[in-house]
């Protein structure tokens, strides 16, 4: 199956390694993952104000590109496209008039129909593949692996938009257990990791990082699975800066969902791109033997 | 009770008359204002609470009573627009909304935040790209 795929700005530089990797999995299910063509960014935080139209212009636009391209379905991978694009789709779903204004502002491209349908790749992986599906074809189960799953905002809220319920979500345990990892739970799993704030509040973020592995350490994690390319910034970068404002804190490696599919699967090890992070990824597959390289 | 908030805006170049502050938010961000009851479900899920100088509940409060000085609070710039207290309220009020318009009404006015010349060259290269851009929709008119 084709997949139309709308990457985003942080896919295409700081996350390459969060592409590659879903790239690679998703060859191996037999689908194959086609950029869109002329994407813009999306913005990537939603506009807020009830006034403010000019905001939902970014992620109108890629809609329409994706409709002129034939298709119904867009898959992100990055959280924050994948919620920006949704909060306006949903908009303009909910008030054709504003719709109409948006689509009598944009000259050049054609009108939205509203027929398309977004949706984040571990969804896909979820609804589309199924889990079962992806436990069958694991061949590296992640055993003696204790992870705690953080799922961040994005994904989880406004509940319009959310992949999951917003409270107690599933998917990504969901997913662990099909990788044959040892779920940790942690009730921080869906709390700000800090957002934007990694550029002007450092510390606040390195606060954040802290407070969400420290439970999870507590808890017995060894590491930590997200989504997010941002969330994994800041437990990553801003989470290892921390080890100098905390004594004897270790900050915990950071893998992305479809890295440790990659490695459950049995993938080439040129597909994970653990070398972008900056606590060694590598170190606890090799401690727990996952694989050996 | 009175606090002193932290933030440096000359209140006098936002130009809101008496009452205006109230209607002004109300019209940016469509919630109505009074059906918050003051439970504080809101603060308490807030995960910047414990940094901000006025918490959550209190910015609507001040909001009502038409305390303008809620404009210089840091709470609204610290809000990361994470929409958990929209989840959690019991009377469906999105403070996430409320926040955006508070920090709206000065952006509006040509009033950044944040002084995108301070971003040095080593943040630009290192940060990924979604953080600036976000940044900058938030606190950059």
């Amino acid at each position: 199956m084709k997949l139309l795929y709308y990457p985003g700005c942080t896919l295409k530089t700081s996350a390459k390694n969060l592409e590659k990797s879903a790239f690679a999995i998703a060859e191996k299910l037999g689908h194959e993952m086609v950029e869109m063509e002329d994407w813009t960014c999306c913005g990537v935080v939603a506009s807020l104000t009830d006034d403010d139209l000019m905001h939902h212009l970014a992620p109108l636009r890629n809609l329409v590109y994706a409709e002129d391209q034939g298709e119904e379905t867009i898959v992100t991978l990055c959280d924050m496209c994948c919620n920006t694009l949704k909060q306006t789709n949903q908009r303009v779903k909910d008030i054709p008039d504003d719709l109409e204004t948006l689509n009598s502002f944009m000259d050049r491209e054609n009108d939205y129909k509203g027929t398309i349908k977004i949706m984040h790749f571990l969804e896909f992986l979820r609804d589309e593949v199924s889990f079962t599906v992806l436990k069958k074809m694991v061949k590296n189960p992640l055993k003696g692996m204790k992870i705690m799953p953080y799922y961040g905002c994005m994904m989880l809220r406004p509940r319009e938009v959310a992949i999951d319920d917003a409270e107690e979500p599933t998917i990504m345990q969901d997913l662990l257990k099909a990788l044959g990892a040892e779920v940790i739970d942690n009730p921080f799993k869906i709390e700000c990791c800090g957002s934007y704030h990694t550029i002007e509040e450092k510390t606040l973020v390195s606060n954040r990082a802290h407070k969400i592995t420290n439970y999870a350490i507590d808890r017995g994690s060894d590491a930590i699975m997200l989504s997010c390319p941002l969330c994994r910034f800041n437990l990553d970068v801003r989470g290892k800066e921390a080890e100098k404002i905390f004594n004897n804190y270790k900050q915990l490696p950071v893998y992305y969902y479809t890295q440790l599919i990659a490695v459950a699967l049995g993938l080439d090890p040129k597909f994970y791109g653990f070398e972008e992070h900056v606590v060694d990824p590598v170190l606890l597959l090799k401690k727990k033997g996952v694989f050996e390289k | 009770m009175s606090k002193k908030l932290q933030g440096n805006l000359n209140l006098n170049t936002i130009q809101l008359k008496k009452g205006e502050l109230l209607t002004e938010v109300e019209e940016l961000c469509g919630e109505n204002l009074f059906g918050c009851y003051q439970c504080g479900t809101c603060s308490a899920g807030c995960p910047f609470v414990d940094e901000m100088d006025l918490s959550p509940d209190e910015v609507i409060r001040y909001i009502i009573l038409d305390r303008k000085e809620v404009l210089n609070s840091k709470t609204i710039w610290l809000c990361s627009s994470c929409f958990t207290c929209a989840e959690r309220c019991p009377r469906d009020i999105n403070i996430t909304k409320i926040m955006e318009a508070l920090r709206q009404i000065i952006l509006r006015k040509k009033i950044d935040r944040t002084n995108i010349k301070n971003i040095t060259k080593d943040e630009k290269e290192t940060i990924p790209q979604m953080a600036f851009v976000s940044l900058f929709r938030k606190n950059v008119g």
